[in-house]
């Protein structure tokens, strides 16, 4: 196994407030990694250093082997659209769009053809259970099935690297299983690598590994029971 | 709860007449189930038995409250393995892990990196639950699911104890 994305001893404050203090994890290509922890310990911030959407104050970020922090902007940005895919717990569909559209927003954003990227969108509806949702606007979907559409968007272009910051926090119990059962399985077909924030233990157990974010810090367990 | 365990982690913190130490123990431990004098002196002449223990100043006229418990080194390395390791993740241990949280605080040992293992063990078991549960028959699921509840109820337990060492590390030594 390799690693596929690190950050070493990374910090990172908004203005006067520390988020990070130090923060260290390495995951390997094709693991499925949940970072957990406290309200406000810092785990959003780490997710978002290591996509490269914020820049550490210090310390590194290195993806599949190179520099991510260092890169330009632009550079960051066709990095994140054309191997990172995204889900976030709200918000994150664009409600002038139907779902199925929402879904090829990445690969149009990459320059496939309006009527391929559909397509292949559309294959995303029957996976996951949304047949005859396509034309459906965001505001007309349920919290449960606008989180799969979310998903087959995050999904869909089959990035390296899927970040999900609490996929299932707005979910009930059972559509959150769900919704995870389908995310693992499409990582794992895919061979996607997944970096999952989640305070939610049973959550963190369709993950393969957990570390737990801790003041900024990570604490990774150093000991396995079996 | 392990009686002997606790025991020999009272003991830890000085030598105590078997006295001492059942009135630590109903108080910390004992919640509304003290234990009986009987069981107290029956555990304390084992735990001498098998050199965990040894008994000191004896004085004359001796009852039983007359004696003095050492801690021996055989018995301080079983306490120290006891905290060190998880208990098994399995439902209703609840009573074990507050014994060690109590226990860890008193004795001022690493309690949250005790909890930190715990919760590794926690999650450990949770994923084999998980993976029964995607893997198999909805009755398996059924089954994987009523641990993966109970063993999230001990985790959330573990987690606001976490926050809470602080105070409890007060409150337990005074
Ligand atoms: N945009 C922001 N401006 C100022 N401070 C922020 C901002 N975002 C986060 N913070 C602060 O940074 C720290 C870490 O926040 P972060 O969002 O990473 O926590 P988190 O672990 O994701 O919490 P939660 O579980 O509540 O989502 C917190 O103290 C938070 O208040
Ligand atoms: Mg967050």
């Amino acid at each position: 196994m390799s690693v596929v994305i690190e950050a070493r001893d990374v910090t990172f404050a908004f203005g006067q407030t520390p988020a990070l203090r130090g923060a260290s994890v390495a995951v390997e290509a094709g693991e499925i990694l949940a970072i957990m922890g406290p309200s406000g310990s810092g785990k959003s911030t780490l997710l978002h250093c290591l996509a490269g959407i914020l820049v550490p104050d210090s310390g590194e970020i290195s993806f599949a082997g190179a520099r991510l922090d260092t890169l330009a902007e632009t550079q960051r940005s066709s990095l994140r659209r054309d191997r990172f895919g995204f889900v976030f717990q709200f918000g994150q569909l664009v409600p002038e769009l139907t779902a199925v559209e929402n879904v090829a927003l990445p690969l149009l954003l990459s320059g496939v053809r309006r009527t391929s990227a559909l397509e292949r969108a559309k294959a995303w509806f029957a996976r996951l259970g949304l047949d005859g949702l396509e034309e459906r606007r965001s505001g007309e979907l349920s919290g449960g099935q606008a989180q799969r559409v979310a998903l087959a968007r995050g999904l869909v272009a089959e990035p390296q690297l899927l970040f999900a910051d609490e996929p299932t926090g707005a979910l009930d119990s059972l559509t959150g299983e769900q919704v995870m059962d389908l995310l693992v399985s499409a990582a794992r077909e895919q061979g996607t690598t997944v970096i999952l924030v989640t305070h939610e233990a049973r959550i963190a157990a369709y993950a393969d590994r957990e570390v737990m974010v801790r003041d900024g810090r990570v604490n990774a367990p150093d000991r396995i029971v079996s | 709860m392990s009686v002997p365990l606790t025991l020999l982690g009272l003991l830890e913190r000085e030598p105590s007449h078997g006295y001492d130490l059942k009135r630590d123990y109903d108080t910390f431990f004992g919640r509304g189930k003290p234990l009986p004098f009987g069981q107290v002196y029956s555990t304390l002449s084992r735990l001498a038995r098998d050199g965990k223990v040894v008994i000191s100043d004896v004085a004359p006229g001796s009852g039983p409250d007359r004696k003095r418990y050492i801690i021996t080194d055989v018995g301080a390395t079983e306490v120290e393995q006891w905290l060190t390791q998880p208990v098994e993740p399995e439902p209703h241990l609840q009573t074990v892990l507050f014994a060690k949280v109590v226990l860890a605080l008193m004795l001022d040992r690493p309690a949250a990196d005790y909890l930190d293992t715990q919760r590794s063990a926690h999650l450990h078991r949770m994923r084999e639950l998980t993976e029964i549960k995607r893997a198999g028959s909805l009755v398996d699921a059924l089954l994987a699911d009523h641990g993966l509840y109970h063993l999230e109820a001990d985790l959330r337990w573990i987690e606001m104890t976490g926050a809470r060492l602080d105070a409890l590390r007060k409150e337990v030594r005074q």
